[in-house]
């Protein structure tokens, strides 16, 4: 069964084997408000665990994407370019970027749905 | 660190689920509903801002006129009284201390709108100058506060909720009023391209007539988020961003603000030589050829990657969709349609020089 993490500055992953599917939460698109541009990475880029690898950016302003895991990237989701929208709509369903996954090691030091929550909820 | 400031309509703003920030000092209201609704709403029918954040300063006495035109870039000696100026305060090199509005009273008594995020600043300043002029200033920026109602039915909204018959003010003129037998100011300005009032009143009255608005549903609440943006998309400058103590009135592209015929002002002799022989910067509008936003501070390549200059604001356009920007080139490179390059984090993207004027402004003369 797949399952998904999700980092402190709000990005999620959810991992099926290898790959893992990376986004922002439904609280971070709530923040942020009207997105209207995703900058992306190309196939074949490497991401770095806490690094940044993108940006979504609101009417207000740019907020940097923190790659939760480090990995190679696969497929950036070409939907964002035209209509980056989505994210308003279901960040969780519309993944920004597919990665193959380096070291699996690195989502232990994520948080699971429940402890996200209790980290939203204390305000961060 | 200072102690954050709140207007007198902070709770209003919370019970509206307003999204609070601070911004000059102040915990301001960015956005209720969202900022693209909000911008819409004063494009196409009227939006109240509070914007009480903003400073008000008082100058009386007989050498009143003499002293604001020796700190003020315009001539305020030229307009009648009821008028209203734009324009800047300078320092002795030719930069921006602030821009304001200037209302004329009369030759004694003149009332300067000042940023919130100046109003120490400009008081300091103001009154270091004072001497050889018979003048009094007062700080007034606690005792009002302030309002803008703004878009194409701020009039009907005025005299409808309102009851304030403004159809005979006229754009950048102003006049007194009573409400519960207190004074209040209301003047045909704004900061949105649109047709609008600002009205200046003690804070009780601010409350009632935000109150009276806000059940009225005719005036949709917005906030200092959708105020950026709709300044930026007419070309209105934005202190801290366009403006600067470092950056003159005429690479600003101010220069009809600034008034040489007139007896000397502070910052005349660098301004009025940048008049004739040009400035070392200029600020121009930028369209750039993606879908990338260009945000303020960024750098503003040339086609050999070196530094001329930065962007001082930009957005994906709401009433011009298309990414757009403002920025403070080198001159040289200030050529209409002319390409020039913005680094946006790890790439270079191509854009070409504009007017800073996005959209058009559509006031009521």
């Amino acid at each position: 069964m797949n399952k998904t993490y999700y980092s402190q500055s709000h990005e999620y992953i959810t991992v099926d084997g290898n790959i893992g599917y990376i986004g922002i939460s439904d609280y971070a698109q709530r923040a942020l408000g009207n997105v209207v541009y995703v900058d992306m990475p190309e196939e074949g880029d490497e991401i770095e665990a806490g690094e940044d690898f993108g940006a979504v950016e609101s009417v207000k302003a740019a907020s940097d994407l923190i790659a939760p895991v480090s990995g190679t990237v696969l497929e950036a989701n070409e939907l964002l370019v035209d209509n980056p929208r989505l994210i308003n709509e279901d960040s969780m369903a519309n993944w920004i970027i597919k990665i193959e996954i380096a070291d699996p090691s690195q989502l232990d030091s994520l948080m699971d749905e429940d402890s996200y929550k209790v980290h939203c909820e204390a305000g961060h | 660190m200072e102690e954050i400031k709140k207007t007198c309509l902070y709770d209003r703003h919370v019970a509206l689920g307003a999204q609070m920030s601070p911004f000059a000092g102040f915990n301001m209201p960015i956005q209720y509903k969202g900022i693209v609704e909000e911008h819409n709403a004063v494009r196409n029918t009227c939006g109240v801002f509070d914007v009480s954040h903003m400073g008000e300063v008082e100058i009386k006495g007989p050498d009143a006129e003499k002293f604001v035109n020796y700190i003020f870039t315009n001539d305020v000696s030229t307009i009648s009284d009821g008028a209203i100026l734009y324009g800047m305060m300078l320092n002795e090199n030719g930069g921006v201390v602030d821009d304001l509005l200037v209302y004329r009273y009369g030759a004694d008594h003149f009332f300067l709108v000042i940023n919130a995020s100046n109003i120490d600043k400009d008081v300091r300043w103001i009154k270091s100058n004072v001497s050889g002029f018979d003048v009094c200033v007062t700080d007034l920026s606690e005792t009002f506060g302030e309002l803008a109602v703004q878009g194409p039915n701020s009039e009907s909204v005025m005299k409808d909720v309102l009851e304030m018959d403004c159809k005979d003010l006229v754009f950048y003129t102003f006049k007194e009023t009573k409400w519960d037998n207190k004074t209040i100011i209301i003047s045909r300005t704004g900061y949105t391209g649109e047709d609008g009032f600002e009205i200046y009143a003690p804070h009780n009255v601010i409350l009632e007539i935000w109150d009276r608005l806000m059940a009225s549903k005719k005036a949709e609440a917005c906030g200092l988020g959708c105020r950026d943006t709709l300044r930026f998309e007419v070309g209105l400058p934005l202190y801290g961003d366009e403006l600067a103590d470092d950056i003159t009135p005429i690479e600003a592209g101010l220069s009809m603000f600034v008034k040489l015929d007139k007896p000397k002002f502070i910052g005349r002799e660098v301004v009025a030589k940048q008049k004739e022989l040009g400035a070392p910067r200029k600020l121009v509008g930028l369209e750039i050829l993606d879908k990338a936003i260009a945000r303020h501070g960024y750098e503003v390549v040339n086609n050999d990657e070196e530094v001329i200059g930065y962007i001082t604001t930009g957005y994906r356009g709401i009433s011009v969709d298309k990414s757009i920007a403002v920025a403070l080139i080198d001159t040289a490179f200030a050529v209409k349609d002319g390409e020039v390059k913005i680094r946006i984090r790890r790439k270079v993207y191509p854009a070409r020089i504009t007017a800073k004027k996005f959209y058009k402004k559509s006031y009521k003369k």
